[in-house]
């Protein structure tokens, strides 16, 4: 185990002046010098994509790597209801504070208070990059910006782009980005994944990349390589991300000596549409702004079989306004998510598996109209006719939670540095912002702070030192390991031919997750996963088939590796939920509840991020913490009612 | 419900390809085309061939990754739904279905069912974007557009880059894409300095890799995103009104 200074560089001062001081207190690097710099960055999301452009812009040379087509297809696209930002415009008393208070409360208190301030106070700047770049969000008749409440929040703070805001944000950036690639600061590597980070001297100088079309595996460097690869949440196998999303970046750096936080930090979305079989292939989300219009409800009976339009007023059970009359059918996830597993094993589901609860927006529909619901939920609910076949303007939404957002990740100091200098991560990829739990629309605006504003920001600091020094060269003894590393994992993965596809592998690590890791756990359920989980890596390296060969698209090849690093990861996330003694946000613990099934926190022994080192294959990592102090928000037992 | 799939099957760019036909038994209603080849390349797997390679990632009908011909239709029958969003409850029960990757000179095949849609990022480039470094944008409420502009520009915006107007158009033409791109951004208040470049840049760079549009208007049926051929008169407009304003001195745009 190493001695780590979990220093996260949190500056001096009154939180609110904090991120203006550390601005000016942070190395610059001179215009005319940032073309000597280049920096790979590694994923085109949000947060990779926002970072190339504005890093492109002030003139550094920036590689982007990203295993898609084309940039503008990263998982950040199907982001759904909105970004949020304190901008006041509805004059509803939303201020800087209290969107970084409600980050910080609804984070569970184990996020740090200098980062989602900050975060709140570029949200503002977020808006109006977006806005200037041609983001069509939602406006008023009046042509100013419109905005909606979203999930967990009492002021109306989020800006929307129809049901297809990330969508809309990503292709901005993605816009910013290719306008970088035709004047040359950027390159494009595409249809290329990153298999490792190549680090030298305690720093990371690069990457090792293959080709996905021909197989060639090569070596970039850089001064500085930053992770902006997104969440682990597929982890599960079932969950509402992408299908290709995968944790293989930030694991083949954890490896290398980047320490993982809170993984077991997982967030549960409550409004997704209920599996309907085994061949379910993931899971879709239907965005909770559905919730501002939509009451969620369970037949009051146990097993009732009657269609919901034949069951009275009087028998239905609009649980969530009942047990949290102040904040209803808002509160945030992780309440509401367990507040839908409570009815479901208690019988009361509904739908042909009886496992989902109500949406229903009838009393909206009769309120406001068809035609504004179809407005502001068109799309969604065409999504929804087509995978169901039912259609919710008839007949109620049948909801059920899944996997969904990733709060844990790489650890990041305030500079978004991890513990190894020159690599930084960003967006979901970091576990900065979010503490236990993520408030509805703060994912697009964390991966965009992280890229246009905070970073740009911060990269200098470290390489303004660099001035004058070049990248390693690829053919320097460290390139040439990592390569053959890679090349190996590759021949040994194509040589096991098994007797099982890699889906199988994965299919059975998301079923171990999901029952002993997933709304709920304890420590007889982790302790069976933790000896589980093992026996199926075991199998996977003995019994896995992936077929065809290394020289051209092997898309089995593609999911093996990532599976392979899923079965690592799985087991640390396991291990921090394991250990962390205690209930907040998304980890619930069965033994720490209060009487009536809220989680309970430790903050007197958990007050931490749970921050892990890699010590070897099978061995167990070492854990070190970096301690969260509240000096802003008064640590308390959230309570939503 | 039992399926016959005849598929397209090509090792490599430059190998030859051919049809290949499997059942599927066991097909669920609820099942959607995209799992449907899940369970075929399962079978395929365990019985010791290779998968057929195809595109997919959200599986949600928003990143335009999938891209299969169905029966001679990109994205199949059924209109306004990309292939990932089409379920097995809208075929009959023991029908024949051919799928096809796109085809069409600016996207050639990588593998089965892949192409490469590398073109339509260039057409970007040369111009699909309005030029505002970070940091450098006013108050986002500085900016009024009439709700009735913002709504269109969306209508356009919503384009998910899949490509199906390429595949449908018997010229291989991308009027569709390229109009939807250069309008979101040439009606917004925001894209008016460069709005005469844009349409220019874009249609040239366009016109380099794809067919010529003859008005077919095969492409709006096949769009997942509905958008229409609207569009591509407003573009037309803008390229012929650019023409002139081009000679015109600078600051004279509207
Ligand atoms: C269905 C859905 C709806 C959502 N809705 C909202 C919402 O309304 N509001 C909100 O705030 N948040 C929402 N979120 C969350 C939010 O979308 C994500 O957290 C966010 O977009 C993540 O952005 P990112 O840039 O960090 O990563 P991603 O968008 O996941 O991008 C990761 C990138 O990394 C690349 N990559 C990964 N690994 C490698 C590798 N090894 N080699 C090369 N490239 C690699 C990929 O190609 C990709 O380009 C939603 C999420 C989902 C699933
Ligand atoms: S897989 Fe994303 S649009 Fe079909």
């Amino acid at each position: 185990m190493t001695e780590f200074n979990l220093d996260a560089h949190i500056p001096d001062g009154p939180l609110a002046e904090k991120w203006d001081h550390h601005k000016f207190s942070v190395k610059l690097v001179n215009p005319s010098n940032r073309r000597k710099f280049r920096v790979i960055v590694v994923g085109s999301g949000l947060a990779g994509a926002s970072a190339a452009a504005t890093l492109g812009e002030l003139g550094f040379e920036v590689t982007m790597i990203t295993f898609h087509d084309t940039p503008r297809r990263a998982h950040s696209i199907a982001a759904q209801g909105g970004i949020n930002a304190a901008k006041n415009y509805r004059n509803d008393g939303d201020s800087i504070y209290r969107l970084f208070y409600d980050t910080v409360k609804g984070g569970d208190f184990r996020s740090r208070e200098a980062n989602v301030h900050r975060l709140a106070q570029v949200s503002v700047n977020i808006i109006d990059q977006c806005v200037a770049q041609g983001v069509p969000f939602a406006r008023e008749y009046g042509g100013l910006l419109d905005n909606r409440s979203f999930g967990g929040a009492q002021v109306s703070r989020t800006f929307y782009a129809r049901g297809q805001t990330g969508q809309q944000l990503l292709l901005g950036a993605y816009q910013a980005l290719l306008r970088q690639i035709h004047l040359g600061t950027v390159t494009l590597y595409r249809r290329t994944e990153m298999l490792d980070v190549v680090i030298n001297d305690g720093r990371a100088v690069g990457v090792v990349t293959r080709d996905l079309i021909t197989g060639d595996v090569v070596s970039h460097a850089g001064h500085a390589v930053v992770l902006a690869t997104g969440g682990y949440g597929n982890v599960f196998y079932l969950s509402t991300n992408a299908k290709n999303s995968n944790a293989s970046a930030i694991w083949r750096a954890h490896r290398r000596g980047a320490l993982m936080a809170n993984p077991c930090f997982t967030q549960i979305h409550p409004t997704c549409i209920p599996a309907s079989d085994d061949f379910q292939s993931k899971l879709t989300l239907m965005s909770e702004s559905l919730r501002n219009d939509g009451r969620i409800w369970v037949p009051r009976e146990f097993g009732d079989q009657r269609s919901p339009d034949q069951i009275p007023e009087g028998e239905r059970d609009y649980f969530l306004e009942r047990r949290y009359p102040a904040f209803g059918n808002l509160v945030p996830r992780d309440v509401a998510s367990r507040a839908a597993k409570r009815e479901v094993d208690a019988e009361r589901g509904v739908g042909p598996l009886k496992n989902g609860v109500y949406l229903d927006l009838s009393e909206a529909i009769n309120r406001l109209g068809r035609d504004v619901i179809e407005e502001r939920y068109g799309n969604l609910i065409q999504m929804y006719e087509r995978i169901t076949g039912e259609d919710p303007y008839r007949v109620p939404m049948r909801i059920y939670p899944a996997v969904h957002y990733a709060m844990g990740g790489l650890w990041v100091d305030y500079n978004l540095q991890t513990t190894v200098p020159g690599l930084y991560a960003l967006g979901e990829a970091n576990f900065s912002d979010h503490g236990a739990n993520r408030l509805g629309a703060s994912a697009l605006m964390q991966g965009l702070a992280d890229g246009y504003f905070v970073l740009p920001a911060t990269i200098g600091d470290y390489l303004a030192p660099l001035l004058g020094t070049d990248p390693l060269p690829t053919n320097h003894q460290a390139f040439l390991d990592a390569e053959a590393e890679v090349s190996e994992r590759v021949g040994a993965l194509l040589g096991v031919n098994g007797s099982h596809s890699v889906d199988y592998f994965h299919r059975e690590l998301g079923k171990v997750l999901w029952e002993n890791c997933g709304m709920a756990r304890s420590r007889e359920t982790l302790e069976k996963a933790l000896t589980e989980i093992p026996t199926l890596r075991d199998e996977f390296h003995k019994d896995v088939r992936v077929l065809g060969d290394g020289e051209s698209l092997n898309q089995s090849l593609e999911k093996a590796g990532r599976v392979e690093d899923f079965l690592e990861f799985g087991e640390l996330l396991c291990r921090d939920a394991l250990h962390r003694e205690e209930s907040c946000g998304g980890h619930f613990r069965l033994e720490h509840q209060t009487e009536d099934g809220e989680a309970l926190r430790d903050d007197e022994h958990f007050a931490y991020a749970a921050a892990w080192e890699y010590t070897g294959d099978n061995a167990r990592p070492a854990l070190h913490k970096e301690p969260l102090e509240f000096e802003s928000v008064h640590l308390a037992q959230r309570s939503y009612k | 419900m039992k399926i016959t799939l005849t598929v397209w099957r090509q090792s490599g760019p430059n190998a030859r390809g051919g049809f290949e036909t499997h059942h599927v038994d066991d097909v669920s209603p609820d099942m959607s085309f995209l799992e449907l080849f899940d369970i075929l390349n399962e079978a395929l797997i365990a019985d010791g061939k290779e998968p057929i390679a195809f595109d997919h990632d959200c599986r949600e009908g928003i990143c335009g990754s999938c891209s299969m011909m169905i029966n001679g239709r990109a994205h199949g029958p059924e209109r306004g739904t990309a292939t990932c969003q089409l379920h097995m409850r809208k075929f009959q029960d023991g029908a024949h279905i051919t799928v096809e990757p796109w085809r069409a000179a600016a996207f050639p095949i990588i593998k089965d069912l892949c192409v490469d849609r590398t073109a339509f990022d260039r057409i970007i480039e040369a111009g699909g974007y309005i030029s505002a470094p970070t940091g450098s944008a006013p108050d986002g409420n500085l900016i009024l557009v009439p709700k009735a502009v913002s709504d269109t520009a969306m209508d356009a915006a919503a384009c998910i880059g899949c490509g199906a107007c390429v595949a449908a158009c018997p010229n291989g033409a991308a009027q569709l894409f390229t109009a939807a791109k250069v309008q979101h951004l040439n009606l917004l208040p925001q894209g008016q300095p460069e709005r005469w470049e844009r349409v220019v840049n874009m249609v040239t760079e366009m016109e380099r890799w794809f067919g010529s549009c003859t008005l077919h208007g095969e492409c709006e049926v096949a769009c997942p995103k509905d958008i229409s051929i609207d569009f591509i008169a407003l573009m037309n407009r803008d390229f012929i009104k650019a023409q002139f304003k081009q000679r015109r001195l600078t600051g004279q745009h509207a």
